[in-house]
């Protein structure tokens, strides 16, 4: 039986993680010798008062929507897949494939084909080490991490050996057609006569798919039978199997659907961005998702709230970064307090709340 | 074909670049075989390879540095034991944060300390563990004239900082420890079943946390070897997935001490060659013959077993075959003694590459201990 309410549970346990977090994020600012309160006022001007703000904030919270669904589907069947950064890059040699090699006639068909080519090659990414957890019983978080590894090489191998054009240095293919590049939220602005909004911001149409994403993946979990086998695996093993699922099955087709979501970050980064394959394009989003899922519950309404959430962090350390003497990387230490916090901690959080119930269930009964 | 000393030149280097790998596996031997994951192995590592090169720069005294670093570590530790064994959190989301905070914070304190864009400054002598030189060794100057005897020792085995020769002695310790005291019998056990040293009135949290507190020490020494002996200072995210690597040669080793010496100092080689070489040649029929080989086995592998298994080994022979395919359609004109340049990423990616063939039972199956990442609930 559950002690507290669900919305304790589900709001309240966050917000007081990421209170916490921020609490020590603050007294870490304080320390070099800046003021949280001026940082955070910077933050907000920086991301929410201007449009070209939102634009780069949206820009990343595509990237942690798909990342943070990505994950959550593994947890939902009790898998932790560590393994995004290498399925979005391998996803992002796919878009790279699909945009260099297919001549599009119009964006819209161009981001269809680039979807599912992104989709297909993390898919295969992740299935390897499903396959291995699957049928093998190799622990999935060593194996994804592996991959990570792999995925890095592959990608530079790719980089450097085949896509990259003659008489080019950088290690990075040639530029997309023009054809398959995406609409910026710039582009959207002034078809209805704001030019000067969202002024050279990256945030692209792909952040809809994000959004579609989460819909899909509410109904794939909540509403369907698979998503029903895929929660009684997560919950218990011994009963999923006793009901009558297929723990093998399950396991491939939570990590594939895992996988294609991560690979479909690329459509926002490779695609809708650099319009072209870098190195490096991931930037970590892939352990982002981890972040957000935990914060997000799992669910894709909170996976959209806390990746709106990172996004606002990402775009605010970068206006830290330039105003101020605080690096970027104070965002990262803010990451991983969310992640200590309302991951690892958790039972330090929750246990006062749960306490707290159990004796106010008891002074009533 | 390289001549000898080269070779001692790359043995020499393998060892220096196994050694932090060493002492960091060893670390997560000791927490593995308590039960306690620890993906937070390279954030350990990366808090004290800077907080020992910031200590030996401000200080100058490489052994204060030292002392910060592991002390650093073992802070790390305490939070991954107070997460997972007090708080009985996940061990994995533990391990992913301290990797975080320790990126994060050790480039924001450096940045505030030394204005550098996250690095230290670079340490002078006495900063640093410099090599020690056994009797009798020659100096780099005259080893082309010295004699095969007298190289393999100037070489290999004299000339390393003292941090190599702690690191190879931690071998033997470990293995000892673990395998002839009581403490080490204990500590395996609560590896395997907590439930019954816990009925046997240990403390199952004592030995859990001096398991991790131990992978600490050894994760700090790491750390201030590649910060003051590897390297010349600190700089953002130095440890370059090290940590990852030692994972990976830990399973490798599965679980032990003297093979985790062996799977370290192979990894090392890799990167020796990998730096050392920019291009290895091989002969291209014998690598794809050997390509296709695999790709046979793996098909004759899959003949009797389920649909999932032949679509993926199937298609992971497939693709094999393809490359062997590609190799020889690149030198079908060059005759059959034809070289193929062997990508450099490709040595890059073989220590995760044999880990996961390690790890998927193939080739001798790593089982890990067996209560490893399930907190210890006690019963009441």
């Amino acid at each position: 039986m559950d002690v507290m309410p669900k919305w304790i549970d589900r709001i309240v346990v966050p917000l007081i993680s990421l209170f916490l977090a921020a609490f020590l994020s603050a007294l870490l600012i304080l320390a070099i010798g800046e003021s949280p309160i001026a940082a955070l006022n910077l933050m907000i001007e920086g991301t929410l008062f201007r449009s070209a703000g939102w634009g780069y904030m949206l820009y990343y919270t595509t990237n942690f929507i798909f990342t943070g669904l990505a994950v959550s589907v593994a947890f939902h069947a009790a898998l932790f897949n560590i393994g995004g950064e290498g399925q979005a890059m391998i996803g992002g040699l796919g878009v790279a494939l699909v945009c260099l090699f297919i001549p599009w006639p119009h964006w819209t068909l161009a981001i269809l084909g680039a979807s599912i080519g992104a989709a297909l090659f993390g898919m295969i990414w992740a299935g390897l080490p499903a396959y291995l957890q699957a049928k093998r019983g190799s622990h999935i978080v060593i194996t994804t991490i592996m991959f990570n590894f792999i995925a890095a090489g592959v990608l530079n191998f790719f980089l450097v050996d085949v896509l990259k054009p003659k008489g080019s240095m950088d290690p990075a293919s040639a530029n997309f057609p023009a054809s398959t590049h995406l609409p910026t939220f710039q582009d959207l602005a002034s078809l209805f006569g704001f030019e000067k909004a969202f002024r050279s911001a990256p945030a692209n149409v792909s952040f809809f798919i994000a959004l579609l994403a989460c819909v899909a993946v509410w109904y794939l979990i909540w509403r369907s039978p698979l998503g029903y086998e895929i929660r009684a695996l997560g919950k218990s093993g011994p009963a999923a199997r006793y009901a009558g699922v297929r723990p093998v099955k399950i396991i491939m087709i939570a990590m594939m659907i895992s996988g294609a979501l991560c690979g479909m970050m690329a459509i926002n980064t490779t695609q809708g961005e650099s319009e072209r394959l870098i190195l490096n394009f991931t930037e970590g989003a892939g352990f982002i998702g981890i972040a957000v899922a935990l914060m997000g519950r799992s669910h894709p309404l909170g996976v959209l709230l806390a990746a709106l959430l990172f996004g606002f962090l990402y775009q605010g350390g970068a206006e830290l970064a330039l105003w101020t003497k605080i690096p970027r990387e104070l965002i990262v230490v803010i990451q991983a307090l969310v992640i200590l916090f309302t991951g690892a901690l958790s039972l330090m959080v929750r246990a006062p709340l749960e306490s707290f119930f159990m004796s106010m269930q008891k002074a009533k009964g | 074909m390289i001549d000898f000393l080269t070779l001692l030149q790359v043995l020499d280097s393998s060892l220096r670049l196994a050694t932090p790998l060493l002492l960091v596996c060893l670390a997560g031997l000791f927490s593995e075989r308590a039960g306690i994951f620890d993906i937070g192995l390279e954030g350990k590592l990366l808090a004290a390879a800077f907080v020992s090169a910031a200590f030996a720069a401000i200080t100058g005294s490489v052994w204060l540095g030292l002392l910060a670093g592991i002390l650093a570590s073992i802070m790390l530790s305490l939070l991954h034991g107070l997460a997972s064994i007090t708080l009985r959190g996940d061990q994995i989301i533990s391990g992913v944060a301290i990797n975080f905070l320790a990126a994060g914070l050790t480039v924001v304190i450096a940045q505030d300390l030394f204005g550098q864009g996250g690095r230290t400054p670079p340490l002078k002598s006495g900063g640093r563990f410099e090599p020690i030189n056994f009797p009798g060794a020659t100096s780099s100057k005259e080893i082309n004239d010295a004699g095969p005897l007298l190289q393999l020792y100037s070489e290999l085995f004299s000339g390393h900082s003292l941090l190599v020769y702690i690191a190879l002695l931690t071998v033997p310790i470990s293995w000892f420890v673990l395998y002839k005291t009581r403490y080490g019998l204990r500590l395996r056990a609560v590896g395997e079943n907590p439930a019954a040293v816990d009925t046997a009135g240990i403390s199952v949290i004592g030995l859990r946390y001096s398991a991790v507190v131990i992978g600490g020490v050894l994760c700090g020494i790491a750390g201030a070897y590649i910060a003051t002996s590897l390297q010349a200072n600190f700089t953002k995210d130095m440890s370059a997935g090290r940590g990852f690597i030692a994972l990976a040669a830990l399973i490798f080793a599965k679980w032990r001490p003297w093979y985790a010496l062996g799977a370290c100092l192979l990894f090392g080689f890799f990167f020796a060659v990998d730096t050392r070489f920019q291009n290895i040649l091989l002969p291209a029929w014998a690598l794809s013959g050997f390509l296709i080989f695999i790709a046979l086995g793996l098909m004759s592998y899959v003949w009797k077993k389920d649909l999932l298994d032949k679509v993926v080994l199937g298609g992971l022979a497939l693709g094999i075959s393809v490359i062997a395919i590609m190799v020889i359609s690149s030198v079908w004109n060059s005759g059959t003694s034809s070289q193929i340049k062997i990508p450099v990423v490709f040595i890059q990616s073989l220590p995760y590459i044999l880990t996961v063939v390690v790890l998927a039972g193939f080739v001798g199956k790593a089982i890990p201990p067996r209560a490893g990442g399930q907190p210890y609930v006690k019963e009441r």
